[in-house]
């Protein structure tokens, strides 16, 4: 009984530890379900998430330094040091840049309220979706370089990779701006996040 | 471990687990406490990963395409147009003239996947490199949903279509589904 206990017990404690809490996301989304059982990578996939019509992005903890500096210096918007550690700490985000410095102004659980973070802007006219893929794109290229010129021998290149993680009743429309926005930066290949298929297909 | 020590061995009181006769703290309901909390979460962190399913689109910048485009023989050519109402279209050929004309179909194994299983062995009878299959265009038209974009992805991915493109639907797709009500 001791020895079954401390064993349960081990394990217990071993998952209790590996398990990631869910993070809280701006924008809940139903995905649709699919037979591929192919995981999505666990580490430095970017994902964009699409619901409502709304756009929201995710980036991987390692770029999201680099990202919001080269985006900070394209849109000339400066950030203080403090708003770039709030930055990296959150996950997903969905709002114009010039909303940003008050999203990070919030706590993290004001920020998650719906209807505080409407979506980023991806029309034709103000296309902030496409410079935030494209300059986490450059950003994690840098990332890698640094990498490898300190003598990494792991790291291969490799573009970042994007996910599109979009609601089961979302309109095809808007779906297909997203990809067009990827494919327009030569962007051709990425995973579509789905759910497992339960029922009888 | 977790025995209490009370001395004196009287025997009595609770179940006896070891040699020892001495009464020890029934374990039983913590272990079960325990082991039910791991499998909750062995199911959980194991569950959770999203699924996902790889997706290449063509190549759509103009100077990249190859000079020399291979033709494509018509009788494996396949298309699909996404309507409303989670109904769907599907021709083979070319669309002037279809080698199957426009027959509608529904998401699932009893419908669509029957069709693509047919048209597979058309595909197949016309080639006879065994390597050589059905090549579907997807095109969705603006009533579509995602949804049944993934269900029409899945659908490749069941059947192992060997080529499937995701294209953009024309105008005169689009006066089809509205000639069918599926627009």
């Amino acid at each position: 009984m001791t020895a079954m206990c401390d064993v349960a017990f081990l394990l217990l404690s071993f998952f209790v530890m590996t398990a990631t809490a869910k993070q809280p996301e701006p924008k809940p989304v139903d995905t649709p379900v699919s037979t591929v059982i192919d995981k999505l990578p666990e580490e430095g996939v970017a994902t964009i998430t699409i619901g409502d019509k709304q756009v929201f992005f995710t980036l991987p903890r390692a770029v999201r330094e680099g990202t919001l500096q080269r985006i900070s210096k394209k849109y000339n918007v400066p950030f203080t040091a403090e708003e770039y550690k709030k930055f990296v700490g959150m996950d997903g985000f969905g709002v114009p840049l010039n909303q940003l410095k008050g999203l990070l102004a919030l706590s993290i659980a004001d920020r998650n309220k719906p209807n505080v973070q409407k979506g980023i802007p991806y029309d034709s006219i103000n296309d902030q979706l496409s410079d935030w893929v494209k300059e986490a794109r450059e950003a994690e290229k840098e990332v890698l370089d640094e990498r490898i010129a300190a003598g990494d021998k792991d790291v291969k290149y490799k573009d970042l990779d994007i996910a599109i993680k979009g609601d089961a009743k979302e309109d095809y429309p808007t779906v297909k701006r997203v990809i067009d926005i990827l494919q327009k930066q030569k962007k051709n290949k990425f995973f579509l996040v789905t759910g497992l298929r339960n029922e009888d297909f | 471990m977790a025995e209490l020590n009370t001395g004196g061995d009287g025997g009595k009181g609770g179940k006896v687990r070891s040699k020892k006769s001495n009464p020890g703290v029934d374990l039983t309901a913590m272990v079960d406490l325990a082991f039910l909390l791991i499998t909750f979460f062995m199911l959980t962190t194991t569950l959770s990963k999203p699924q996902s399913m790889p997706l290449a689109m063509p190549d759509k910048n103009q100077e990249d395409q190859p000079k020399d485009n291979l033709p494509v023989p018509e009788r494996r050519m396949m298309t699909i147009l996404i309507g409303k109402d989670n109904k769907l279209l599907w021709y083979m050929g070319k669309f002037e003239a279809p080698i199957v004309p426009p027959t509608e179909a529904a998401y699932g194994k009893n419908s669509i996947r029957k069709d693509i299983i047919k048209n597979t062995a058309i595909a197949k009878a016309d080639t006879d490199k065994p390597d050589e299959g059905l090549i579907v265009n997807i095109k969705a038209s603006d009533v579509a949903n995602y949804r049944n974009l993934i269900d029409i992805l899945d659908e490749m991915a069941i059947n192992k279509v060997q080529l499937y493109a995701i294209g953009d639907i024309t105008p005169a797709e689009i006066d089809l589904l509205k000639k069918t009500g599926l627009y």
